[in-house]
């Protein structure tokens, strides 16, 4: 999608081709399919709003209205102000000296509290602390057992009174309390730096519960307290995120869940509702599957734009450059064979494992969806292109336009695929072929990256959340703006 | 089995703690008398979509309430409102939304969901419903070896309500555990049997694949089994709940959904999606953290309770 929303704002611009200039009315237009998408990712209905208009201002400032290419302005201004607007970045946890740094973890039931207290320790443990972890969820079945496995798993020692549970369908609010303060006292004991303080779940409007939470707070003064928050919750993120903010004071966010294909929405939402930075992503069950958080990649994806940015980056370390050069002289020719388009998903395939790839951008993410119906994974996909490719002949490689009905026949037969795919396979090619002709005309150093992403947004490859894509700077997309002013000058 | 009378009271007391705490209760906007104005279609627009009823039935609500107001053939709130209830109340599945019990043996209810839905709760909450309001006999079986004390947490439940329990250590094979209880179920003549299994998010392949394989395993010991597929969604995730509906469905013909956590500020209103685009139907929701927080879902009852109308 992200050639989408370009396509989107090209499409309102270029009706007014003819008709005269763009004005800020036609920018206020373009962006309701922004306020749809980011209202489909479950971004809050006031920040979206706010973000809309905030973006207008700032294209009619940016002079879109003159632009060349004003699409490609608007997706990047949009772009931009997501980004922005998920920063300041701060990822660093806090320490005190005397130790130990208290950590108390909060959220609603189910959001993943307990597991990210176990990541949350093998981070810290791995930047050189010494963690200890505290079982203060005193309500849920079997959570300090939880808590416990956790612990040991990690090798971290943990503090935990089992004695302390509350007793089916009571709340153990002075127990909860006492609890922390003797962990507390333990760490100091035992000379750990970090302690972190798992709490129950629970909702916000929960009195007991909440007031059992700030009990807590008063009693052992958390230097940091974090949210732990789905990253599939919708409108509620806002309600919540506001409602722990105001008992707490929270510090930072944590969103989970981070590996579904939620669009993510309730980062943003709790992001600007609280003003707190989000500090950490959880994108996987297992233990190490924490990331620092970086808005980059998260913009594209809320946008349902796909990770560009951060797979051009990555792909810069791991494509041959040699063989992008040669394909960048190629182009120059407006030649753009399938060996190219097969070569270039080789490429591609380097980039990392394809099966976790779903989701990141649309446009492939659709394709990895469908080699997932077929219950074969994206690489089995892959593997059946290859196979299509190598059912074919010189010529038709050559060629691919001369494939007809009954070469595409044969093809398959070849290939052992449905003849259909052949079919989807040709098509594909053709895109990419004619998306190479269109950036034809561009400088080469931006040919190439935006190659990159055209190609890998063909074939449904994309770093799994949470791979070092997600890291990445941001340095691609000052490309475009580079070439505006360039133009301009002209 | 007229097991929930109680439900619109209960929903309707969740609803109003919300509206209490955070002042967004759809009601305030369908004030009598009110005229229908772009003001009025605005709030309506923010306040649905604050429910997560999705930007698509919104806009639609919006479009059908604008079409008739501009004709002329509504001008006030509370004629909105009826055409706002006639929308949200239109092509919910027929089926039956309590659950289908298997005339000869066991009734096997499996249930699925991603992690931290409420699985387990629910299951406690259903047990708890099958045993002392249904007066069945119940067996849970620990179907969730993966995450940490799930086994025990279940075993918890199961002690403090008094039901079986099959399990295996952590780390087991989940479809031997729902093979043992379905056989122990059919040895001990047990009325129904409420498989957990682990939390997967629905974008985990290999993991939806473990979980079809623990139901083909459950199809082949007990005729028509599992009887009931459960999802249990959380009712504050937003539109990522209609994706997970769709893979689960596709991945272990899901019959019923159970909607927890609608004891929240959040109101589950994604589910209206959900049934436009999956024909699911919802059969339970949650509405707290112990096991009597279970009542039916009944579409009437939870549109009403969302208006604060009074059920005939
Ligand atoms: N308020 C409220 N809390 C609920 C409800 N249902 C479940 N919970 C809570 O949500 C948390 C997670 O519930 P579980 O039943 O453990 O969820 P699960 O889906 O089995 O979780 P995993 O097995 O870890 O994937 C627990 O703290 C439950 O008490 C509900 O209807 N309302
Ligand atoms: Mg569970």
């Amino acid at each position: 999608m992200f050639d989408t929303l370009t396509d989107k704002f090209s499409s309102v611009f270029r009706n007014l081709s003819g008709k005269g200039r763009i004005s800020e009315e036609n920018i206020r237009e373009s962006m309701r399919e922004v306020r749809v998408a980011l209202l489909e990712a479950d971004v809050n209905l006031k920040v979206v709003n706010d973000f809309c208009e905030q973006v207008v201002q700032k294209a009619v400032g940016q002079e879109v209205i003159k632009s060349l290419q004003p699409a490609q302005l608007m997706v990047k201004i949009v772009n931009d102000e997501l980004v922005n607007l998920m920063g300041p970045v701060d990822t660093q946890i806090y320490t005190v000296t005397p130790g130990p740094t208290v950590i108390m973890m909060c959220g609603l039931q189910g959001s993943g509290k307990t597991t990210t207290c176990g990541k949350l320790a093998l981070y810290l443990k791995a930047k050189g602390h010494n963690p200890m972890l505290a079982a203060v969820d005193l309500q849920r079945p079997a959570a300090v057992q939880q808590l416990r496995t956790l612990a040991e798993q990690t090798d971290v020692p943990i503090y935990a009174d089992d004695t302390k549970v509350a007793p089916h369908g009571e709340v153990a609010r002075g127990a909860a309390v006492s609890v922390a303060r003797a962990a507390v006292n333990k760490a100091r004991e035992l000379g750990r730096d970090i302690l972190i303080l798992d709490t129950a779940g629970r909702l916000a409007i929960d009195q007991e519960l909440m007031d059992e939470l700030k009990d807590v707070n008063e009693a052992v003064k958390p230097h940091q307290i974090f949210l732990v928050l789905d990253s599939m919750t919708g409108q509620d993120a806002v309600n919540s995120a506001k409602a722990f903010n105001e008992k707490l004071e929270l510090d930072g966010l944590i969103l989970t869940k981070f590996d579904s294909d939620t669009r993510g929405g309730a980062l943003l939402s709790a992001k600007m509702v609280t003003g707190k930075p989000v500090k950490f992503l959880g994108v996987g069950e297992k233990l190490d599957r924490l990331e620092e958080f970086r808005p980059e990649g998260v913009a594209s994806r809320i946008l349902g734009m796909g990770d560009i940015v951060g797979l051009v980056e990555a792909a810069h370390d791991k494509f041959d450059m040699e063989q992008q050069t040669k394909l960048a002289e190629k182009m120059e020719k407006g030649e753009f064979t399938l060996d190219d388009f097969m070569s270039q998903m080789g490429q591609i395939k380097k980039l990392g494992p394809m099966g976790k790839v779903l989701g990141m951008i649309p446009g492939m993410s659709e394709l990895a969806k469908q080699a997932n119906m077929n219950g074969e994974g994206v690489e089995g996909h892959m593997g059946r292109m290859q196979a299509i490719y190598n059912s074919m002949n010189r010529r038709e490689r050559k060629k691919p336009d001369m494939v007809d009905a009954p070469r595409r026949r044969r093809i398959a037969r070849g290939a052992g695929v449905e003849v259909n795919e052949v079919g989807q396979f040709l098509k594909q090619f053709d895109m990419s072929r004619s998306m190479m002709r269109a950036v034809g005309g561009m400088n080469m150093f931006s040919r190439m990256k935006m190659m990159k992403g055209l190609m890998s947004g063909d074939l449904g490859a994309i770093a799994q959340p949470g791979t070092n894509m997600l890291r990445t700077k941001r340095s691609g997309w000052q490309e475009p703006k580079d070439r505006n002013k360039k133009k301009k000058k002209r | 089995m007229g097991f929930f009378s109680k439900s619109i009271d209960r929903l309707k007391t969740a609803l109003k703690k919300t509206a209490e705490v955070l002042n967004t209760d759809v009601r305030t906007l369908f004030v009598p008398g009110r005229q229908i104005d772009d003001a009025f279609l605005d709030e309506i627009e923010e306040k649905f979509i604050r429910a997560d009823m999705g930007v698509k039935n919104v806009q639609i609500i919006i479009g059908a309430i604008r079409d008739r107001w501009r004709l002329g053939k509504i001008r006030n709130a509370d004629e909105a409102k009826d055409v706002v209830k006639e929308i949200m109340l239109r092509d919910w599945p027929a089926e039956e939304r309590e659950i289908r019990f298997n005339p000869n043996g066991p009734t096997v209810i499996m249930v699925a969901g991603v992690n931290g839905a409420g699985k387990t709760t629910s299951i406690a909450k259903l047990a708890n419903l099958l045993k002392n309001r249904a007066g069945k006999s119940v067996m849970v079986a620990a179907g969730d070896t993966f995450r940490a004390a799930a086994v025990e947490q279940l075993t918890i439940w199961s002690e403090r309500l008094g039901v079986e329990i099959v399990k295996h250590k952590q780390g087991g094979d989940p479809a031997a555990v729902a093979y043992d209880a379905c056989e122990a179920a059919k040895a001990r003549g047990i009325d129904v049997v409420i498989v957990d299994t682990a939390g997967r998010l629905h974008t985990q392949q290999h993991l939806m694949r473990e979980l079809q394989k623990i139901r083909e395993v459950i199809s082949k010991r007990i005729d028509g089994a599992p009887h009931e597929v459960i999802l249990v969604l959380d009712a504050t995730t937003g539109q990522n709940a209609v994706n997970q509906a769709k893979n689960f469905m596709q991945c272990v013909q899901v019959t019923g959904l159970m909607l927890a956590k609608l004891d929240g500020t959040a109101k589950g209103g994604v589910i209206l999606s959900i049934k436009d685009e999956l024909n699911i139907p919802v059969k339970f929701i949650g509405l707290g953290e112990t096991p009597e927080d279970i009542e039916t879902f009944d579409p009437q009852r939870f549109v009403d309770a969302l208006f604060g109308d009074e059920t005939a």
